[in-house]
């Protein structure tokens, strides 16, 4: 898919900056740290939590609990697609009841890869709650989902792309908007 | 990722990249089998038929709960409850079943190359539970998935099959698989229980179990079917048991770390002995629980997606 | 009533010739034959213009299952003599395991009787060597013979009692006709599905040893040096039984031999090419590439004397089932000419005039027709003529034949027969019956 890169939204300080202040405020929300958990949505979930985790050990000396999510098996388009997507592991090598689970995603769209990270989430346990950290927010829902933690609202159109880029998937720290070419397919 | 083939019928015509991904998504996949919650969404609404000739309890259990995780509805039919019995043909039965609307059909059979036969009358995909004396694949590839799980690799493994090789259509799935991972097969057996013209596929074959086990990393006891001995190509299941179980003593002759497999149902005290079976290096519960795995991984990459 | 072959190139099969020429012939016989003799034709002559075309004496197939009476559904008189023509076949000899056996006078009656009536090609029926093919007692070969067999076989089963060949061989001597034998050892032979050998043993179809074969026409071999009769080897299939056989003639044993179009040209490699499809279940079993390399020599050396199609009529329900359940047999009628046109003249394997001569005078010889299989003045009138160019795809569903069980359906191929004669009328031409 033909896409060029329109401009630059965050750069590498714009993230640790972003991701710093929804520690503070996933801290301050819950009240410390008690029954916290991050639980990252592959693929860019994963690293946003790890980094998540990092801060608030700096900030509270504190080790939540970290697990990893692969919401393939939950997703509503599988038969729909003409490819099947590669299914991950999904480790999270805790007991979920009566935890504060924190779900970590890069972007937050259509609100489908959290609905069906919240269904994968149901059938692994049963939470006190789950609340929705992501980087960046670009509207567009199309399902009752809001995010609790946000790292940048993003307006966009339909035929724009948010690309997040991570050093540990990607090689550099980056968030930039990219336009669709003209011919393209909105995916 | 998309298999390259639409049907599970046979190992030696299944490419290795096929083969691996079947393996890596079924290590993605086992996890579920331990969740307190052991179902995930993904193939709601679709059908799978297992359809048996022959009796066995394992293999369909294994295929309906692998189904049923992934939340697939199951219809069970076997030749006593078809209407096989009533003399319709497989033919008829198959287009019947297809036309009910049936997303995949998992067959078992007496009669080799029948899942070749019924995978070319219909449009669901076809999986080949176990074809007369030709193949198991499901079963290679859940041995195959057990064995990496505890050596890492297949590559450069040394693998003795023990027992009747000539019948077993897992020995036949084994030897396809492995090898095409890179692993070294042998079969020890008697030489009426020995396929014809394996050395050409780089297998080599041992009368005497005592020259094969040297070495081994993998020790795979195949079962006996009782009536080999009435059909003459045994003396008795005493000289047999004399011979080729494996026990305690023949088992040290492998590597100390060998792995010892089995894939059941076992004749204990004939081809197996039950303090090896019921040992440290057995590994015959967990082939059970891999089992599982592997079918769900195989029905996730057939029917998750594409059907249009 | 006279036709004239004007102007094609003619095969002589007994001299090894093939030179330009025309054949003349009146009221079903062989008048002339050679350069000009077109001339000599009274006015009013059909004249068949056969420039570019191969004229051959009509092709004989010494092994037919025409399937009548009481099989009808899977082939009959009608179906299996049009079939023959498209073919190539003027002469076809016909195994007596139909429904019921051709093991009395009565039933040879009937094919020959319902063969001149509604067939189109010569009908040469074959007694059964047993009552009912069941290999107990001898069944009336003197009385078949006066009515018209040209040979005794139980094809499809062995005679397994030696006793009884021996019976066999000796009571046929008398008839001058050959036993023709389906050898196969069947405890050997026992749920054999494809050839014993390393595909077998891939695929997991129980196999059937090359021994099986050679063994029994071993036993055979000897009761023809203890009793002076007369063996036929059918559809002979292994290395291993042409080193029998070799051995045989050797000692001078009277005991002569057949090969298949297919045993020529497939492998039991094909039962794993096509996935087990039941086109290539027949018996004896599609073998190893040593055994067709030695089929090939066989036949280009002239050791093996017949080219019998084994034409093995079976209906689909019979072969659209499981392989062990499925039917043994291909048909063969319509497809020997142009597979061996392109498999094994086309490829070097033998000549043409070799090809040719197992398909006329070799057949001739072994079933004792002196009028047949010879292009020359007072043979039978019978005649191929063959276009040896012409490419065209295998079409089952285009077969006169009321089956479709080949294992060569899509086969690109070269050469067909473009008509044939039987006894002076054109009975197959440009693609059609024309009777």
């Amino acid at each position: 898919m033909g896409a060029q890169t329109k401009a630059q939204i965050m750069d590498k300080e714009g993230i640790r900056r972003a991701l710093f202040r929804i520690a503070h405020e996933i801290i301050e929300r819950n009240q410390g740290v008690e029954e916290l958990t991050l639980v990252g949505i592959r693929r860019r979930g994963v690293p946003l939590a790890r980094r998540l985790q990092a801060i608030i050990r700096e900030i509270e000396q504190a080790e939540v609990p970290l697990g990893i999510l692969d919401i393939t098996l939950y997703r509503d388009d599988l038969t729909t697609r003409m490819d099947q997507p590669l299914v991950r592991s999904t480790e999270v090598p805790f007991p979920l009841r009566g935890k504060k689970v924190v779900l970590v995603d890069d972007v937050l769209y259509t609100g489908r890869t959290v609905r069906a990270a919240l269904d994968a989430l149901m059938d692994l346990g049963r939470p006190q709650c789950i609340q929705l950290a992501v980087l960046v927010d670009r509207g567009h829902r199309e399902l009752p989902i809001r995010a609790d933690y946000v790292g940048k609202n993003v307006p966009t159109a339909r035929r724009e792309i948010i690309s997040v880029r991570l050093e540990e998937t990607d090689g550099e720290d980056a968030v930039v908007i990219e336009q669709l070419e003209p011919d393209a397919e909105v995916s | 990722m998309l298999l390259g083939t639409r049907d599970i019928l046979s190992l030696r015509e299944m490419s290795r990249d096929d083969m691996a991904l079947i393996l890596d998504t079924a290590e993605s996949l086992r996890e579920i089998i331990y969740r307190p919650i052991k179902k995930v969404p993904t193939l709601r609404g679709k059908t799978v038929v297992t359809f048996f000739h022959e009796a066995s309890t394992r293999t369909r259990t294994s295929f309906e709960l692998a189904a049923k995780y992934m939340s697939a509805d199951t219809v069970s039919l076997s030749a006593s409850t078809s209407a096989l019995v009533k003399g319709e043909s497989l033919k008829d039965t198959a287009l019947t079943l297809e036309a009910m609307g049936s997303d995949c059909i998992i067959m078992r059979h007496g009669v080799s190359g029948s899942c070749h036969y019924l995978a070319r009358m219909v449009d669901a995909p076809v999986i080949n539970a176990g074809d007369g004396m030709h193949e198991h694949p499901t079963q290679g590839l859940l041995d195959m998935f057990t064995i990496r799980r505890h050596k890492g690799s297949l590559e450069g493994l040394r693998v003795v099959l023990v027992g009747d090789s000539l019948h077993s259509r897992v020995a036949r799935s084994n030897i396809w698989g492995l090898s095409k991972f890179g692993a070294e097969v042998s079969l020890a057996g008697p030489a009426t229980l020995l396929p014809e013209g394996m050395g050409a596929i780089g297998v080599k074959s041992f009368a005497r179990v005592e020259d094969a086990l040297p070495g081994a990393d993998v020790v795979m006891v195949l079962r006996l079917q009782r009536e080999r001995q009435g059909k003459g190509l045994l003396p008795s299941l005493r000289e047999y048991a004399r011979l080729y179980c494996i026990n305690g003593r023949r088992l040290a002759l492998a590597k100390p770390d060998a792995l010892l497999m089995h894939p059941g149902p076992m004749n204990r005290g004939i081809e197996i002995g039950t303090d090896v079976a019921d040992g440290p290096q057995s590994l015959i519960t967990e082939q059970v629980t891999n089992g599982v795995a592997v079918r769900m991984a195989i029905l996730y990459l057939l029917l998750g997606g594409a059907s249009e | 009533m006279t036709l004239v072959i004007k102007g094609g190139r003619l095969l002589c099969p007994e001299r090894g010739t093939v030179e330009e020429g025309d054949v003349l012939c009146r009221d079903g016989l062989i008048e002339a034959v050679g350069p000009g003799v077109a001339a000599g034709a009274p006015a009013g002559a059909e004249v068949f213009d056969a420039r570019g075309l191969l004229v051959v004496p009509g092709l004989i197939d010494m092994h037919v299952h025409l399937r009548d009476p009481g099989l009808e559904y899977k082939e009959d008189i009608v179906s299996g003599t049009r079939a023959a023509a498209a073919g190539g076949f003027t002469t076809v000899a016909c195994m007596p395991n139909t429904s019921p056996v051709v093991d009395h006078a009565a039933m040879v009656s009937y094919i020959v009787g319902r063969a001149r009536q509604v067939g189109v090609v010569n009908v040469l029926p074959i007694g059964a060597v047993t009552k009912g093919l069941a290999g107990k007692e001898l069944a009336e070969i003197g009385d078949m013979s006066q009515a018209g067999i040209v040979g005794i076989s139980d094809d499809g089963q062995p005679v397994w009692n030696g006793e009884l060949m021996r019976t066999a061989l000796q009571y046929s001597s008398m008839y001058g006709i050959p036993v023709i034998a389906h050898s196969e050892d069947r405890h050997l032979a026992e749920e054999g599905q494809m050839h014993y050998g390393a595909w077998s043993a891939v695929l997991g179809l129980r196999g059937i040893p090359a021994v099986a074969e050679a063994a029994m026409i071993a036993r055979d071999c000897m009761l023809v040096e203890l009793t002076g009769g007369r063996l036929h080897v059918a559809h002979v299939s292994t290395e291993l039984s042409l080193s029998v056989i070799a051995w045989a003639r050797a000692r001078g044993i009277a005991v002569t031999c057949e090969v298949t179009p297919h045993h020529l040209t497939l492998t039991d490699e094909e039962v794993a090419r096509t996935g087990y499809d039941t086109s290539t279940k027949v018996n004896p079993p599609l073998r190893g590439p040593a055994d067709v390399e030695a089929m090939r020599k066989g036949l280009r050396e002239g050791f093996i004397e017949a080219i019998g199609s084994d034409h093995a009529p079976h209906s689909r329900d019979d072969k659209d089932v499981e392989y062990n359940f499925a039917a043994n047999g291909v048909i063969g009628l319509e497809t020997t000419v142009p597979v061996l046109l392109t498999e094994i003249v086309g490829k070097g394997h033998a000549d043409l005039v070799t090809v040719v001569r197992a398909m006329t005078l070799g057949p001739a010889r072994i079933l004792g027709l002196e009028r047949k299989g010879r292009l020359a003045a007072g043979m039978d009138a019978d005649l191929a003529i063959l276009d040896l160019d012409h490419p065209w795809r295998i079409d089952p569903a285009a077969f006169k034949s009321k089956s479709r069980n080949t294992p060569f359906a899509g086969w690109e191929v070269r050469g067909l027969a473009a008509a044939t004669v039987v006894a002076g009328r054109v009975v197959w031409r440009d693609g059609q019956i024309c009777v």
